[in-house]
């Protein structure tokens, strides 16, 4: 199953976890997987209409998935899909 | 033309001299080099003092904040000695102890789109060790418009992010985030804690870069963006690409002059505090107690994270941190009034606007948190 790598930040909304194996054959799949599996995260991450907030980037191999296919870009069994968020702190 | 280097210069730099990547053309050019630090703080630390050692000519600092106690853990510039003093004239004094050969000039006042045009007018490199959203969309935007690098850094806990945004070479800071998180989703590290080497590891890669940027050697982080855990002790670097639709430094930007970023942000301004914003939700620590010594039912809500409480507690209060309270709203009667309260008051204030759109009405909110009970109420209990 791919996994959805979370940031230290995001991590109260998954129950502490760092990672989190989540179906589906495309990013976006995955990612509503994520989202499914723990409903209260998802205003966070998403805007009303469905989209993406924009303080959240999406890497897939070290590539961010919006220079890719965005939400359509495939994943495998062993993708690892990371998630990085703007922290502020220093 | 770099300036020469006296003997007692030649003698302190001998081990940069000895590098020929740096060696004495490299060392007259980082003497005639200028760097602003934004913030004088964990990351603006060590950025500060390893470009201090290394002989930048002109270093800036721009910081509006006094030094505090709790500011020790991470921030190596500053020394008890130094507790009550403004940050910049600590900071100053410290890097001119370090390096007499070089001149510090500061600022003590918030950097804002007012006088961030004037302050950084004079430095090559920018090097962002702010610790707030605003500022650091500032920081960006000054950058692009003015065509300067912005070295950046950014922690929390125990992860750091590290690159260098070149809206001339490469992608900047709004191309990678367009927009900051809502406001209260990330919480700041005055409430969710920073492991203290943790800025000292990104703040040392900001001075790094800067230097190979001024020296002009080796390959940069831009278009790279550096990521670091120091639990797992993991560096990772993803690649970043400019935004065509950038707002900035897009191909049609919008923003062509600084704006309001506090307001762009979301938050309060600068000048904003727990302590001091009055609103009808807020409750003084004496009121507290007061009603509280009269019997009062009052359901005492506590919305710190549980390891908090083993540093001070309120008798008798419920604990529910502010990241489960959203699943957790049945435990609560609607009927009874709650008194909120967390460190200082920044997540009670959220909790409170979550409980009051959520439909409770009999909400309080304890003001300046546990630490103002321990200042006001009860000192057995220690202020953190």
């Amino acid at each position: 199953m791919p996994l959805v790598r979370i940031p230290n930040p995001l991590r109260p909304y998954v129950n502490g976890q760092a990672e989190v194996a989540v179906s589906g054959a495309t990013v976006g799949e995955a990612m509503d997987d994520l989202m499914r599996q723990f409903p209260a995260f998802r205003p966070h991450l998403y805007k009303t209409d469905g989209s993406l907030r924009a303080f959240v980037n999406l890497f897939v191999a070290g590539r961010n998935v919006r220079d890719l296919q965005g939400l359509a870009t495939p994943v495998e069994k062993e993708t690892a899909i990371h998630l990085v968020p703007s922290i502020a702190g220093g | 033309m770099c300036p020469d280097l006296s003997h007692e210069e030649i003698l302190r730099y001998s081990r940069h001299l000895l590098i020929p990547e740096v060696g004495l053309e490299g060392q007259r050019k980082l003497k005639s080099a200028s760097v602003l630090v934004v913030g004088s703080g964990g990351l603006g630390s060590p950025a500060a003092l390893y470009l201090a050692a290394a002989g930048v000519g002109h270093l800036g600092l721009v910081d509006y904040d006094v030094v505090d106690a709790s500011n020790l853990q991470r921030q190596i510039i500053h020394g008890t000695a130094t507790v009550g003093r403004r940050k910049v004239e600590s900071a100053r004094s410290r890097l001119l102890d370090l390096n007499p050969h070089i001149e510090v000039e500061i600022f003590d006042e918030p950097f804002t789109s007012a006088n961030a045009q004037r302050i950084a007018d004079a430095f090559q490199v920018i090097v962002d060790g702010s610790d707030n959203f605003p500022t650091r969309y500032l920081t960006n935007d000054l950058c692009v418009l003015s065509g300067k690098p912005n070295v950046y850094g950014a922690v929390f806990r125990f992860d750091g992010q590290a690159s260098v945004f070149d809206a001339r070479r490469g992608p900047c800071y709004r191309c990678l985030f367009p927009e900051p998180p809502p406001p209260g989703l990330v919480p700041s590290c005055a409430d969710a804690g920073v492991l203290g080497i943790l800025p000292g590891t990104i703040g040392t890669i900001q001075a790094t870069e800067a230097l190979k940027l001024l020296l002009g050697i080796g390959t940069s982080l831009i278009g790279k963006l550096m990521l670091y855990n120091a639990l797992d002790m993991s560096f990772e670097y993803v690649a970043l690409k400019k935004n065509p639709r950038c707002k900035v430094c897009g191909e049609q930007p919008e923003i062509t002059g600084l704006i309001d970023y506090e307001a762009f942000c979301g938050v309060p301004g600068m000048f904003h505090n727990e302590e001091s914003a009055g609103s009808e939700w807020d409750l003084e620590a004496r009121q507290l107690a007061e009603r509280l010594r009269r019997g009062e039912p009052l359901l005492l809500l506590d919305v710190r994270e549980p390891h908090e409480l083993q540093i001070s507690h309120l008798e008798g209060a419920v604990n529910i941190p502010l990241g489960e309270l959203a699943g957790r709203l049945s435990e609560l009667d609607s009927t009874s009034e709650i008194v909120l309260f967390c460190k200082v008051g920044s997540r009670s204030r959220r909790a409170l606007e979550l409980l009051s759109s959520a439909g409770f009405r009999r909400l309080k909110h304890l003001k300046g948190g546990i630490n103002a009970w321990a200042r006001e109420v009860d000192p057995r209990l220690p202020v953190y």
